[in-house]
């Protein structure tokens, strides 16, 4: 595992002001220099406040597109199916049903796992929160939200709570009893307060922080405990529907997609975006790290999936058929990432394989929309909710 | 006013513009390599990829009985 290579640090004297700090790799007419965090920033910012006219500012606008454009097209030397030609193909896969998890009153919209494998936790359209033995198939916990459509929920890594939200522009946390005379719903606890609704939720590496995205076309990371909001994050032009948090201990980056065709990495400590894509024709649906954290999947409402690469910064690889058509409403790498499983709006999953971009395998099973599709933490089987209001496992 | 506002907007796009030209980038082909690397050196591990035989898999079929785990 690697952390964001752009935000790892080396220690030593700023180019620009000679003070001790932490660096990194500025790129001036050409050269290569090492800024501290502050240069780096006035130089963002350099001659931003004075002469500039709404002409000058378009005009540096459209010339950085056009020499980002450059830059990343300069590097552009091979893709990555010829890289992986040498690559054993896959053999057949036969992937079933092992367990239809039934229970929820309408769609099925949102759906995590626990750390312990086994559990599962699921927010349908019909305000119910259900917490799932998916072994045995046995709900053991379930709780009515005040609101419809609970579009978000996530499993504490602790697997001692839950967070979800939806139409109630807020993310609550409940904590997971198994005492009969608690009621779950008097612990609840709000933590997240957004103008619109909640789209996406994610705890951090502990539990407690949670990030969420938002319909406002924000994302936020909160501190569970006092409810503040620790860092906030503006750049997307609208609605934002997902968000994953980088796979590094050290966790400081994570990725969002929105209506507004982009998909942005953002730093958690500064809240500023460090890198956005915008390759998609359409909403991004989803979006996923790849194992390593060097790189991300997303799946959209342009029936495509894409594979952008954090350090080559562009997209490397597009999983799409002609025959496929209808928007890809989730996705999720394999334990090594050489499988991608998504989720489609025509009812099936299809698996690719990351590395060929071919697809290997298509799953048939669902009654409507797959609408939410996680890989389990050890890598033995993924689940699947869906709009037929059931969620299914399969391995 | 309206042009103030798209000023501002203009300004922070500008800002990030540059922050993002200033990004140090790989070449494809390394990239690529390193992301096959990773996948080479985890596929053994991958149960989704390797298939799990009946007996070690904890969603197979229950077929009456109690189930051992």
């Amino acid at each position: 595992m690697c952390d964001q290579t752009f935000l790892v640090n080396v220690f030593g004297s700023c180019d620009k002001c000679f003070k001790q700090r932490a660096l990194r790799p500025v790129f001036k007419k050409s050269q290569q220099l090492s800024y501290c965090s502050v240069c780096a920033e006035i130089m963002a910012t350099d001659g931003l406040h004075e002469n500039e006219t709404l002409a000058t500012l378009k005009s540096e606008a459209e010339s950085l597109k056009g020499k980002l454009e450059e830059e990343r097209a300069k590097l552009h030397d091979v893709e990555l199916h010829q890289v992986a030609e040498r690559v054993e193909a896959l053999g057949q896969f036969v992937m079933k049903t092992r367990r239809t998890l039934k229970g929820h009153g309408n769609k099925v919209l949102c759906m995590d796992w626990c750390k312990d494998k086994r559990r599962i936790v699921s927010s349908s359209q019909d305000g119910k929160v259900i917490v799932w033995d998916s072994f045995t198939t046995n709900k053991e916990h379930a709780v009515t939200m005040p609101c419809t459509w609970v579009m978000a929920c996530a499993y504490a890594p602790s697997g001692c709570a839950i967070a979800c939200g939806g139409l109630d522009n807020k993310c609550s946390v409940y904590p997971l009893t198994f005492d009969k005379n608690e009621s779950m719903a008097a612990k609840k606890k709000s933590v997240a307060m957004h103008t619109n609704y909640l789209s996406a939720c994610s705890f951090t590496n502990s539990d407690m922080q949670i990030l969420t995205a938002s319909g406002d076309g924000t994302c936020a990371l909160w501190d569970v405990e006092s409810g503040q909001l620790l860092q906030s994050f503006h750049g997307h032009g609208a609605d934002v529907l997902c968000l994953d948090l980088a796979p590094s201990e050290t966790g400081n980056t994570f990725v969002s997609g929105g209506c507004d065709k982009k998909s942005m990495v953002w730093d958690m400590r500064s809240g500023q975006c460090v890198q956005a894509f915008e390759t998609h024709e359409s909403d991004v649906n989803s979006v996923r790290y790849y194992p390593s954290g060097d790189a991300f999947a997303s799946g959209s409402d342009d029936a495509t999936c894409r594979l952008y690469d954090l350090r080559a910064d562009r997209e490397v690889a597009i999983y799409s058929k002609e025959s496929i058509i209808f928007g890809a409403s989730s996705v999720d790498f394999s334990l090594s990432g050489r499988l991608l499983f998504a989720g489609y709006n025509d009812y099936t999953i299809n698996v690719w394989d990351v590395l060929k971009g071919a697809r290997v395998s298509i799953l048939f099973g669902h009654e409507n929309r797959v609408s939410t599709l996680r890989v389990s933490p050890d890598g033995t089987a993924f689940c699947s909710g869906s709009w037929d209001h059931t969620l299914r496992v399969w391995a | 006013m309206d042009e103030n506002v798209e000023k501002e907007r203009l300004r922070k796009e500008v800002a990030q513009l540059r922050r993002e030209a200033a990004l140090e980038r790989m070449k494809v082909s390394q990239c690529c390599a390193d992301l096959r690397d990773y996948v080479l050196q985890n596929a053994a591990n991958d149960p989704l990829v390797q298939g799990i035989p009946d007996d070690k898999n904890p969603y197979k079929e229950i077929k009456g009985g109690c189930v051992m785990f």
